[in-house]
């Protein structure tokens, strides 16, 4: 060790310590600055949310206007064309849920077979789903519309919701969770008990990979909450419509102008304010889920 | 780590079968043996099928049926005929596309590196330990990811407008002329902040658990031999975290050339600068949804997923010969 370097280490504590104070103090302004960055556009959206159309234009657009018109804003958002919205928002549930729960179901299984079962095929098959992990999302869009509109499956929910049921990732997700998580002495053991195999997926593998099937879930429902291409392309009736092929004709709608389109504005507003609200919420309460899904994908 | 995973699994199998025969060698063999052999034989394809059913029809499917109807064309007289490669050649030589394409290489080559070096800084002080509120900071810049694409664009869409933005607003207050965020030269870089907006957290929970997965006496250890703390995040955290870069740097090089959901948004409020090709998905959707195209339409789809393949594949490669800082 040079004497330099003794030298430093022996001053260290005292500079140290004012160091990390200022140190401390230069990192936590530059993450505000970020995280004040990251609230804008959101602030923005719920400031313009409580505003109706005449104080959106005459009234800064990052301060609250003169009137409290969030609730006033909601009500016609729901009354809007015969409350369409409530459609759209009962849509997208029923098609992230559905996505959700087949996607996290069928990975689940497909991983519990690759973990725990030799059988012909088993490499050549996790290779190709690999393979498909890396397959670009939406370059497949237009190819399953293409193979929608020929059966004449187009603006059907179903078209929406399959496709979303394919997670790749799921199954090497829940392959990995299922080798670490799932002792054979356990299976072998209730195997021993006479127990079937549906019974031990169900009863014994099923309860130990719970935090993994929620991961998968979680990620799918997201993913097909957010979806906008696919259901844009496939579907065409505005009642079949998720909220974000919804929202987006009304955007298209209001900036065209004209008759009725300015006072749209509030109405996209509070509805894209409505529409980020359930995943938000989501994700608050089940932070560890999504977070652990996202650290597993990176360490692979 | 799956072939090391898969071999584990191996041994876990073998020591299954053997177990039985252990404990049982007294009681009739064969039966339990053949009831082993034929559960195994045909278990596992039960619990694979309903995967493999919907993988096969919404995935391998219209791959398939997409390639088919790539080598055919539809004409005015005489119907589907087939004409082999035409319509590839015809993509090869289609300036709609590649100029989309060329938009797309132009926006990655800024805004993934910036997005990706500030989320690796965000990463690395988050980890360092030495800030206030850390869990509201990790959690505050996740948010984006939970915000729809189409939401996201949309509100920053109003942002950058002219009729109500702030910005807009604020610049006619000071008696300024507003800027325009819309025009030809400014919109791929409005588009590049949303996307840097949506995606940086998501890029930096990544490192931040890669981060977390480097053995905390590596920083003792340089910490005595009297590196510093920017001489540790260059030296020790960069190289440990190459893996995860590369993850990030391969699904940003993936998300931008597939670029649709912002910019086709965009083209409500800015029709003249966003054209039916802006993007190459962008001009697979009028082909197909709108010009009824579909053979051309697949086949720019087929052409845009092999580019990305090999941009990705190429970037791979490179980085491996490279060699230095991966493993």
């Amino acid at each position: 060790m040079t004497e330099a370097a003794v030298s430093s280490l022996v001053a260290a504590p005292r500079s140290f310590k004012r160091a990390t104070r200022r140190t401390k103090r230069v990192t936590t302004a530059l993450l505000c600055l970020f995280l004040a960055y990251t609230f804008f556009p959101l602030f923005y959206l719920l400031v313009a949310s409580t505003k109706n159309n005449f104080d959106l234009f005459s009234t800064f657009g990052l301060w609250f206007g003169h009137d409290f018109s969030l609730f006033a804003n909601l009500r016609d958002l729901f009354a809007h064309s015969n409350g369409i919205f409530g459609r759209w928002l009962f849509n997208t549930f029923l098609y992230s849920l559905s996505a959700g729960v087949g996607a996290a179901l069928f990975a689940t299984a497909a991983g519990y077979a690759f973990a725990k079962f030799s059988f012909v095929g088993r490499e050549v098959l996790f290779g190709a789903i690999l393979v498909a992990v890396m397959i670009p999302q939406t370059a497949l869009v237009v190819p399953t519309f293409l193979l929608l509109a020929r059966e004449g499956l187009t603006d059907s929910p179903l078209g929406v919701i399959l496709p979303s049921m394919i997670s790749p990732l799921g199954v090497y997700l829940m392959r990995v969770y299922i080798e670490q998580g799932v002792e054979d002495a356990l299976l072998d053991a209730g195997r021993m008990d006479g127990a079937g195999e549906w019974r031990i997926f169900r009863s014994i593998v099923f309860p130990l990979v719970t935090p993994g099937f929620v991961t998968v879930l979680l990620l799918a429902f997201v993913a097909t909450w957010n979806n906008y291409f696919l259901p844009l392309i496939v579907l065409s009736s505005p009642d079949y419509f998720p909220l974000t092929v919804g929202l987006a004709s009304w955007y298209r709608l209001a900036s065209m102008g004209g008759g009725g389109g300015q006072a749209m504005f509030s109405l996209v507003l509070v509805g894209a304010l409505v529409s980020i609200v359930p995943v938000i919420i989501l994700f608050l309460f089940l932070q560890r889920f999504w977070q652990g899904g996202l650290a597993l994908g990176a360490v692979k | 780590m799956i072939e090391a995973s898969a071999a584990v699994n191996g041994n876990y199998n073998g020591g299954a079968d053997a177990s039985p025969d252990r404990t049982m060698a007294a009681s009739p063999k064969p039966p339990l043996r053949k009831r082993r052999r034929f559960r195994v034989s045909i278990v596992p394809y039960l619990f694979l099928a309903p995967f493999l059913l919907v993988f096969a029809a919404f995935l391998v499917a219209p791959l398939v049926y997409a390639l088919y109807t790539s080598v055919f064309r539809d004409m005015l007289v005489g119907g589907r005929r087939f004409v082999g490669f035409a319509n590839y050649l015809r993509v090869a030589v289609d300036s709609d596309f590649w100029g989309g394409v060329s938009n797309l290489l132009f926006f990655g080559a800024t805004q993934v590196p910036i997005m990706l070096s500030l989320a690796l800084t965000l990463a690395i002080v988050l980890d360092r330990g030495a800030l206030h509120a850390r869990g509201l900071f990790r959690l505050g810049f996740f948010i984006p990811y939970a915000v729809p694409s189409v939401v996201a664009a949309l509100v920053w869409g109003y942002i950058y407008g002219p009729a109500f933005g702030p910005f807009s607003q604020l610049a006619r207050g000071l008696g300024l002329p507003p800027p325009d965020f819309l025009s030809d030269r400014t919109m791929l870089f409005s588009l590049a902040n949303i996307v840097t907006w949506e995606f940086t957290g998501y890029n930096m929970v990544i490192y931040y658990a890669a981060l977390k997965a480097i053995p905390s006496d590596l920083r003792e250890a340089a910490a005595i031999d009297g590196a510093g703390a920017w001489q540790y995040a260059l030296f020790v955290q960069l190289p440990m975290l190459w893996p995860a870069i590369l993850l990030t740097i391969i699904f940003s090089i993936n998300g931008t050339l597939q670029l649709f959901n912002e910019p086709y948004l965009m083209r409500s409020i800015a029709p003249a600068v966003i054209n039916t090709h802006y993007t190459p998905n962008i001009y697979a959707y009028f082909l197909s949804a709108a010009n009824q195209q579909y053979n051309y339409a697949a086949a720019v789809s087929f052409v845009l997923g092999l580019l990305i393949a090999v941009i990705a594949g190429a970037f791979t490669w490179a980085t491996r010969r490279g060699g230095g800082a991966s493993r």
